[in-house]
């Protein structure tokens, strides 16, 4: 074995046992649910028409529930995210109390998350099987949910509640109020038209829908750029150089005023090469190039805090959600915290 | 010593990144905010709308982004219910309901039980297509939003009843991950409709720049990362601090040392992450610096150009 390999396998063998160390000792990276019951209520007279309200909304408070027998009711348990303090809090007061109770599925769900985004971070020291399941798990996960969402998100509101809104009504989306708009049709034999380039032949006719598509999509943006970015970009351009604040010369405003101005010509004369960078139109080139670095310098400072940001969240998760090292929610009770986050203060 | 510095390791780099990351957040060090204008300007256009106003919360982003926005969120929503406003949650993102799910469990439900579902706050849920959506709900909501996203129909929710378009809305918060979001809002939302609609953004750093020239006319103002969060959130605490103390378990608020109500942590998630920002800035800076240097007198000892 040599050296790297010998430290790698110590690491891995002293940071397995402190994770169980960690959860035997300080339940840390548990989650646990609280019950919540729900209850809906028939509150119709008409056997064939039931209208079910639920007992806890703003609708009940139109009925008089308490009259309503048994058999018109109906309930459920769902389970909502519950804090570990509010756990142990209900099983101080009542070891047998069941409200609060321990989750396996949402505690897998933290393991799991913990253990992907060190995969993930694993590919900074080299390439490795670990990250590749990741990776393969991500792209597999994305895949999948957009298919889920693109049915119920886009597939059944937008085209089959459209033409079968009834149908859709019963299985789907049930405050569905809307006729039935048989235009849309139109969409369903573009769609038809779209698919058909899997076809062996024919493929040709998928081109058909894909410049409606492509013909709607620059019509709009055309339009939107235009009158959003050009025209309202040199509108926004022409301020006054010579601002007046209570009476008197704003030096601050003329000079941002001022600055904007020289920056805008400046930048456009550096993309004007009809006339060949020399002599003033060079110069101003020249100041143009400096605006431009100014900006990307200020997009690569925000791009860098924006991903040191979403650096600190994963990190944040591994020591507060997963590890329990610190608290900053007030989340758990005091007891767990305490027995390392002194040696760490 | 140059030799080593030459051939160092990448992999270093990468763990002091991340160690100077990752202290910070362990010690929970956390720096004064000193809001600047644009920050100002977002506070003040929710601030000073009338109690009631109907107020459009599109949450564009989804989980790769929550590290930098979901604090904007939260406080945009915590700010828009203390005021008393109507909140239309909506989302041209596909994971952005269960964004907007979140912030409705831990910033709503906690600190304001008495606002109804459909009543004080919808979740209109996501809707395909990007920019169309705004162009066409712009005009019409109806003809996009039959329900919301529990499918309950829109005459049926009674916040929703009186609501034709968007610009029936007093103002539109958007909080932007990239495309769709805050630039789409600009071109298609605002421009069009100068006078009708007010458009306020929280937007990713790397949307940042590009979204600039957009103030004030298009856009009244803007929170730009994890940094114009940090900013706002100190804004809402000025204002509201006294309702954000963190609470013991028998409901009484906890007290710092110096007898000021300590904040609630949800609250104050920017202002954390400005911790960590500080320390591997301050580390990015050294580096460049260095590197620089190494540079320079690889050049002087004649090494490659």
């Amino acid at each position: 074995m040599n050296r790297a390999t010998l430290i790698w396998t110590l690491l891995f063998i002293l940071g397995g046992a402190g994770l169980v160390l960690n959860t035997a000792t300080r339940g840390a990276g548990k989650a646990y649910v609280k019950q919540v019951p729900v209850e809906f209520v028939n509150v119709s007279d008409d056997p064939d028409e039931p209208r079910w309200v639920e007992v806890t909304s703003e609708a009940a408070l139109d009925y008089d529930l308490a009259q309503y027998p048994a058999a018109d009711r109906i309930g459920w348990n769902t389970y909502e995210g519950a804090e570990p303090r509010d756990y142990a809090e209900a099983m101080r007061k009542n070891p047998n109390q069941t409200e609060y109770r321990f989750s396996w599925s949402r505690t897998i769900g933290v393991w799991v998350a913990a253990l992907f985004t060190l995969f993930i971070f694993s590919f900074l020291y080299k390439d490795n099987p670990l990250y590749k399941i990741a990776e393969a798990s991500v792209v597999g996960v994305s895949a999948a949910y957009w298919m889920v969402v693109a049915f119920h998100d886009v597939l059944v509101p937008n085209l089959m509640g459209k033409l079968a809104p009834g149908w859709v009504k019963q299985w789907a989306i049930p405050g569905l109020e809307n006729e039935a708009n048989y235009w849309y049709i139109v969409p369903l034999i573009l769609s038809a038209l779209l698919l058909w380039r899997l076809a062996p032949k024919g493929a040709w006719i998928a081109r058909w829908p894909l410049a409606f598509v492509i013909g709607t999509t620059a019509g709009i943006r055309l339009l939107g750029f235009i009158h959003g970015d050009f025209l309202s970009q040199i509108r926004n351009t022409i301020v006054s150089l010579y601002v007046v604040t209570d009476g008197a010369f704003d030096w601050w405003a003329s000079g941002r005023n001022l600055i904007l101005l020289v920056g805008v010509i400046s930048a456009l004369v550096y993309f004007f090469f009809s006339f060949e960078h020399k002599g003033l139109v060079g110069k101003t080139a020249r100041l143009g190039i400096w605006f431009l670095m100014i900006t990307f310098g200020a997009a690569f400072g925000y791009t860098v805090m924006g991903r040191i940001a979403l650096l600190a969240i994963r990190l944040e998760f591994l020591v507060d959600d997963w590890l329990w090292l610190i608290d900053p929610l007030g989340r758990r009770a005091a007891d767990t915290a305490a027995m390392i986050m002194p040696l760490l203060m | 010593m140059l030799d080593f510095l030459k051939t160092l390791d990448r992999r270093w780099i990468f763990l002091l990144m991340g160690l100077s990351v990752l202290l910070p957040i362990i010690f929970t060090k956390t720096f004064p905010e000193e809001p600047t204008v644009l920050a100002q300007n977002v506070f003040d256009e929710i601030e000073n709308l009338p109690r009631g106003s109907n107020v459009l919360l599109a949450y564009d982003y989804d989980p790769a982004s929550e590290g930098e926005l979901s604090p904007m969120s939260t406080s945009f929503a915590y700010h828009c219910a203390a005021k008393g406003h109507k909140l239309y949650f909506m989302s041209l993102w596909p994971v952005g309901p269960q964004m907007v799910d979140d912030t409705v469990e831990d910033v709503i439900k906690p600190k304001f039980p008495d606002m109804v579902y459909g009543v004080d706050y919808v979740n209109l849920g996501y809707k395909s297509g990007y920019e169309g959506v705004i162009k066409v709900i712009i005009t019409d909501f109806r003809a996009l939003y039959t329900t919301d996203a529990k499918g309950t129909a829109w005459d049926a929710i009674p916040m929703c009843r009186d609501i034709n378009s968007v610009q029936d809305m007093d103002l539109i918060v958007n909080v932007s991950a990239g495309y769709a979001g805050t630039k789409e809002w600009v071109l298609y939302a605002v421009t069009p409709y100068p006078d009708n609609v007010k458009l306020v953004a929280g937007c990713t750093g790397v949307q940042a720049p590009l979204l600039y020239p957009y103030i004030p006319q298009q856009l009244k103002g803007l929170l730009g990362a994890i940094k114009g969060a940090a900013e706002y959130e100190r804004l809402v605490i000025d204002a509201y601090g006294d309702d954000l103390a963190a609470l013991n378990a028998d409901g009484t608020p906890i007290v710092n040392a110096d007898g000021t109500p300590k904040i609630d942590g949800l609250y104050t998630e920017g202002q954390r992450r400005m911790g960590p920002q500080l320390v591997a800035h301050l580390l990015m800076i050294a580096l460049i610096v260095v590197g620089n240097i190494v540079y320079v007198l690889d050049r002087k000892r004649g090494g490659r150009r």
